[in-house]
């Protein structure tokens, strides 16, 4: 089942400049590993070396913070949105891990 | 529902009721609100893109006292979005300026300027005064700083952030919901920091944002209306989309949770990892200066130029002979590059051109050495005739 994913501006030069991705998955953790299985470069970008998400990145089932549901294991369903909301400032941002 | 208690003033003069009249004929501010701003104090922090409208719009608005912090100088690359500054402000205080343009908007606004930058030791002190709040900051560092100061004496602060296309609002009012920690941690740690991600920035999208941060301060003086607390408006310019996102607080929010951990203002340049060599990853690698590297030219040496900015910075200004292999490009054309040639590798400022020279060092180039400085420097000190950006 398809989902929506919104990427970010900073992570756009990462999904071939794609505003947004369709990803067939049940779960958050699906549609993330989806994505960035699709997109290798957008992985250390959501990700720590743990594998889990960084502190600096947010993510939203439709307007939910997934923190405050159940993280990663947070189910989707068709016509959901996920967002990537990660945060920003002026000059610097998190677009730039170049090596 | 805000709750801000801002006693009204005795009265508005003639003049006052005269230039507030749009206001005072709508019953959301009526004369009871228009002495409510009267009576207000904000604080912007930050004479730039996003304190350019609220500052502005504030002013006009009839706020009584505008504080505001900076410590920068008008340049010319600010007047594409910083409308506060004309170009004949180009090398005056920003604060000198900003205060100029709303003295010539609203004359009854006291500006309190604060040529400083805000830091742990003053920033209580400085905020104390004021009922709010707006955070025009584009660094992280003040931005947590701004947030625990507002968290621990009580205070809205009114946020905005911007990148490229890209815009962010809320107001973090930790008496009434979360604060800037409860939706963000943590700050990028510095290695993805970089200077090379100056981004740019519409010139408009801080217009636009800046001035939701001027509506949201308005509305809490005024009391009136649903504010943006515990709601985090994103702001996609390029295909025109507002979208809005629940922020809770955070149970275990080391600032405003039930336990908080920080409980003064702290090292934020520490917290957010910004300190020392740490921040300058380019100083380790081979480098050149641009007067030296004219000589080689001059001298006729053999090298190879590798420009590892992005095509649209190339078009702006190049260095004659140089070859074009954006940063992010080098991995998957690095078979362009012979590790028998000289090679000087540049950008704008040296900073990616540090990274590309790192890269290529771990990949066996040994004659490689960083233009320091980059095209800035190439045009500051040989060719004086290039275009600077």
């Amino acid at each position: 089942m398809a989902v929506k994913v919104v990427i970010p501006t900073p992570l756009r030069q990462y999904t071939g400049k794609k505003d947004s991705v369709e990803i067939d998955a049940r779960t958050v953790g699906e549609a993330l590993a989806g994505l960035t299985s699709q997109f290798g470069d957008l992985r250390k970008h959501l990700f720590n070396e743990e594998g889990n998400l960084r502190s600096f990145v947010n993510v939203y089932v439709n307007d939910e913070d997934i923190r405050f549901l159940q993280k990663s294991q947070t189910p989707v369903n068709e016509n959901d949105v996920i967002s990537i909301v990660p945060s920003i400032a002026g000059g610097f941002s998190i677009r730039c891990i170049c090596t | 529902m805000a709750t801000l208690t801002i006693e009204p003033t005795p009265q508005l003069s003639n003049d006052e009721i005269l230039r507030y009249s749009r206001h005072l004929i709508m019953p959301e501010v009526a004369m009871e609100g228009q002495l409510k701003l009267k009576q207000a104090k904000v604080l912007c922090i930050g004479a730039g893109g996003l304190g350019t409208p609220l500052a502005l719009y504030l002013a006009a608005a009839g706020v009584g006292t505008l504080g505001i912090v900076d410590f920068d100088v008008v340049d010319f690359t600010n007047l594409q979005r910083q409308v506060i500054h004309d170009t004949d402000d180009v090398g005056r205080p920003k604060l000198e300026s900003a205060r100029d343009t709303i003295h010539d908007i609203n004359p009854n606004v006291e500006v309190i300027p604060y040529e400083t930058h805000l830091t742990s030791e003053n920033a209580l002190d400085i905020i104390k005064d004021y009922d709010i709040v707006a955070d025009g900051t584009d660094n992280f560092p003040t931005r947590y700083l701004v947030n625990d100061a507002c968290v621990l004496l009580g205070k809205p602060n009114v946020y905005g952030s911007i990148f490229r296309f890209e815009g962010q609002a809320s107001v973090f009012y930790a008496q009434k919901g979360p604060c800037y920690r409860c939706l963000y941690p943590e700050a990028p740690p510095p290695g993805l920091v970089p200077s090379c991600a100056e981004g740019g920035v519409l010139g408009v999208l801080p217009g636009i944002v800046g001035s939701i941060q001027a509506l949201e301060t308005i509305k809490l003086i005024l009391g009136k209306g649903k504010p943006l607390i515990g709601r985090l408006l994103l702001f996609d310019a390029l295909n025109l989309k507002f979208r809005e996102l629940k922020l809770r607080k955070n149970p275990e929010c080391p600032v405003c949770g039930p336990h908080p951990t920080v409980t003064e203002l702290i090292d934020y340049e520490q917290f957010c990892g910004i300190r020392g060599e740490e921040y300058f990853p380019d100083t380790k690698v081979p480098e050149i200066t641009a007067k030296e590297l004219k000589q080689m030219m001059d001298e006729k040496k053999p090298f190879v130029l590798v420009d590892v900015r992005e095509p649209h910075e190339y078009q702006i200004c190049r260095i004659d002979g140089a070859k074009l292999i954006p940063l992010g490009d080098l991995p998957k054309r690095m078979h362009e590059l012979n590790s028998a040639d000289n090679l000087v590798v540049h950008c704008r400022m040296g900073a990616r051109s540090a990274r590309a020279v790192e890269f290529l060092m771990k990949s066996g180039f040994k004659k490689i050495h960083n233009l320091k400085g980059g095209v800035l420097a190439w045009a500051h000190d040989v060719d004086p005739s290039m275009p600077r950006y």
